[in-house]
């Protein structure tokens, strides 16, 4: 008897600590949060950007020009750039990630850029575009048809496109790139320093191509082209153009935040403005406290002392749940908080299956003590097994939801699994603790659930 | 038990409900939202006053932004559906609403998906309703595999699965009224609801059927449609609190929650109503049914 008071105490003491981090890493809640040390101020939710108001972006990003191997990488690369220049104007918390094409996503290569708290669709989308594409070509072998217009003033004007032909070699390869003045001339150049890729890359080309241009282009059109005089084998370049000392310095302050290995284009925006966000939270809040005060109603008016029981297990089940979404941490979208609620709901399916067990068992004149343990034992299955269609379809939700649905399948499908923690564990150590009020009458009666006396 | 006696009765009350919500779905077809299509979806709201939905109405005919269209919402707010938009034509969409400056408005949500991102979520909805189909079907015949009599696993798992569908048609069927008289749209959390009712509403059934699963390792010599009868009259009382405890949430989601899940929680309501009412009515009438034809035929 002793060991399962302990029991009851050790799980009533750990309950309130945990409710206890979820109070105090609360702003909302805790009146000195500011005064908390930085474990509780770093525990907030994470809210997602319905709630908090920010953009989504997704940009799909044209690979047709890495070779098949590689694609992976300049995604990987397309994102640190990305990541990169988001962070350069500040944005808290930009959340930048890479949608591989395939079976299930369609034969796009993707990014996905998520900026909390920017509302503004035209500077978030800047930000991103700004990025300078820098890549390196050489002329087109002798015989390849080139392209000649004439006009209006009747001159013939080779189109400088069909010279020249793509290599390798893009801004993806640079390590660094630096404004200098020419010694002599006084005039702005820039110069690149590749990486180890890149200076094999840019070797071989100025090796194959002596006394031949090599056109370097910006954002798709021919900033310089220099002539090859010898193999550059050391990976660096200059770039001498006529622009001006103000145009090199933004210049390479753009190839330094870094280029774009592969060109992208925004697909699909999404903007959500603070207050609509907030309002939400709100009353997913308030749905979220009216259906736990109804469900708690409801139990303890059918099932008694089995049903308070419930709603302290259903306490502690909440307060581990929202423990788990600030420490993971979980990303709160509202059907996240949809899902949360709806695992409020759900978590004490498994109680109720163990109560009318306990009844029936209780009915059939069993000792309460023998119809708890039988309660429990005999209702498992059927808890498992229903739990379990619903974990499926969480599972399949989270596998191929975008980032909306992940979060409501995440939410529901972590409740489930902790509830079935609450309910079998939490329940069956107060219950089996609660049968030291022996077998009388009144006990009989607290025991008894619905209209039974 | 009743419910076995008048199996034909309540199977028919189904069938009709399936019947009705089919029809419904061709007499109002549903609306397609942007997450599918593509398209674009602006929220605005007015700081003082909004001018007239005429005249933005004719402003955005001589303008090259496809058709557009404005519904009023709130005291002060406009909701544009257009084409997806670029930059380019968002700001002159919002230079218009705001008529070139004169009527200050705020921003609260825009939303441009570009039709090769509809087609994708299109596609992985399609991918997702399959597999979480079989998954189910295949979890169920496993659950079930230790009874073979009278009526095999795979029999469950199929009854399952018709009062699965019932469970999901019947929702569908209202929302086309939603999507009819609200203006509702198909969204991605359309079949998030649509998913999640396939999970939640078999998991009562799976209570009804391990009652009987039970019950039957213990039968003699008891006729099947007896050992049903009793395994519902022992269980039917939880199987509806359980619904009732989700149903008291989603209820509270729906009143009391965020705008954007409304739709999505009476969906669900509905689905767990209909989950619960299948349960009873339907999946274990059925096996019934079916055993009774088994006999016949022998």
């Amino acid at each position: 008897m002793l060991k399962k008071i302990i029991y009851i105490l050790i799980i009533l003491i750990l309950g309130s600590a945990v409710a206890f981090f979820v109070f105090k890493s609360e702003p909302k809640l805790n009146p000195n949060f500011e005064a908390e040390n930085s474990f509780f101020k770093n525990s907030q939710f994470r809210l997602g950007l319905d709630l908090s108001g920010g953009s989504h972006l997704i940009y799909k990003a044209d690979v047709s020009g890495v070779p098949g191997g590689e694609v992976s990488a300049s995604m990987d690369a397309l994102r640190d750039v990305i990541e990169r220049r988001v962070n350069l104007f500040g944005v808290s918390e930009p959340i930048v990630q890479v949608q591989n094409s395939g079976f299930v996503s369609g034969e796009d290569e993707k990014l996905i850029v998520d900026l909390p708290g920017v509302t503004d669709v035209e500077k978030a989308t800047a930000m991103i575009g700004q990025t300078p594409l820098l890549e390196f070509k050489i002329e087109a072998p002798e015989g390849t048809p080139q392209e000649v217009t004439i006009d209006k003033d009747g001159k013939v004007v080779l189109d400088v496109e069909s010279q020249f032909v793509s290599t390798e070699l893009t801004g993806r390869y640079l390590k660094k790139a630096i404004l200098e003045f020419d010694q002599t001339t006084r005039e702005p150049k820039v110069s690149l320093q590749f990486d180890d890729t890149g200076t094999k890359l840019f070797a071989q080309i100025t090796k194959d191509n002596i006394g031949k241009m090599v056109a370097i282009y910006l954002d798709g059109a021919p900033i310089s082209t220099p002539v090859v005089r010898e193999e550059i084998p050391n990976g660096q370049a200059v770039i001498s153009g006529s622009f001006t000392p103000s145009e090199g310095k933004l210049l390479v302050g753009r190839l330094n935040s870094g280029a774009l290995p592969v060109p992208i284009t925004l697909l699909s925006r999404q903007t959500i403005g603070a207050t609509l966000g907030s309002n939400a939270v709100t009353a997913g809040v308030k749905a979220a406290i009216i259906g736990f005060l109804i469900i708690a109603l409801f139990l303890i008016l059918w099932y008694r002392l089995p049903g308070l029981i419930a709603v302290i297990a259903l306490c502690i089940y909440i307060a581990i749940i929202l423990a788990l979404f600030k420490l993971l941490p979980v990303t709160l979208t509202a059907a996240g908080i949809a899902g949360f609620i709806i695992s409020i709901g759900i978590a004490v399916d498994a109680n109720i299956l163990i109560f009318e067990r306990l009844k029936e068992e209780l009915h059939s004149g069993h000792t309460i003590s023998d119809a708890v343990s039988a309660g429990f034992h005999r209702a498992w299955s059927s808890i498992r097994d229903s739990n379990i269609s619903t974990i499926i379809s969480a599972v399949i939700l989270f596998w191929f939801g975008t980032s909306l649905i992940k979060g409501f399948a995440l939410t529901l499908g972590m409740g489930v699994l902790v509830s079935m923690f609450s309910a079998i564990v939490i329940s069956k150590v107060f219950l089996s603790g609660a049968t030291f009020i022996g077998e009388n009458k009144v006990a009989r009666f607290l025991f008894s659930s619905g209209s039974s006396k | 038990m009743f419910i076995i006696k008048n199996k034909k009765i309540f199977l028919s009350i189904s069938a009709v409900l399936v019947l009705c919500s089919v029809a419904l779905l061709f007499i109002f077809p549903l609306k397609i939202g942007i997450d599918f299509k593509g398209g674009a979806l602006t929220e605005v709201v007015y700081t003082s006053s909004r001018p007239a939905q005429a005249d933005l109405d004719n402003v955005f005919k001589t303008l090259d932004l496809g058709s557009v269209l404005i519904q009023p919402t709130g005291e002060l707010g406009y909701i544009v559906k257009s084409l997806d938009l670029n930059e380019a034509q968002h700001s002159l969409l919002l230079k218009t609403l705001s008529e070139n400056g004169k009527s200050p408005l705020e921003e609260k949500d825009f939303n441009s998906i570009g039709p090769s991102v509809g087609r994708e979520l299109t596609r992985k909805a399609i991918i997702a309703i399959i597999l979480v189909s079989l998954a189910i079907i295949l979890f169920i015949a496993f659950a079930f595999r230790k009874i073979s009599r009278p009526v095999s696993s795979w029999k469950y798992g199929l009854m399952a699965v018709v009062s699965l569908l019932h469970d999901v048609i019947i929702p569908i069927g209202l929302f086309t009224l939603l999507s009819h008289f609200y203006g509702a749209e198909v969204d991605t959390l359309f079949v998030v609801a649509a998913l999640t009712i396939l999970g939640l509403s078999v998991s009562d059934t799976i209570v009804i059927f391990d009652r009987i699963r039970e019950n039957l390792r213990n039968a003699n010599k008891e006729i099947f449609s007896e050992t049903v009868g009793k395994s519902l009259n022992q269980s039917y009382m939880r199987s509806v609190f359980t619904s009732l405890t989700v149903i008291i949430v989603l209820l509270s989601l729906f009143f009391f929650g965020p705008e954007s899940t409304k739709y999505f929680a009476l969906m669900l309501t509905a689905g767990m109503f209909f989950g619960t009412y299948s349960s009873i009515f339907l999946a274990s009438p059925l096996l019934v049914l079916i055993e009774e034809l088994q006999n016949k035929s022998k």
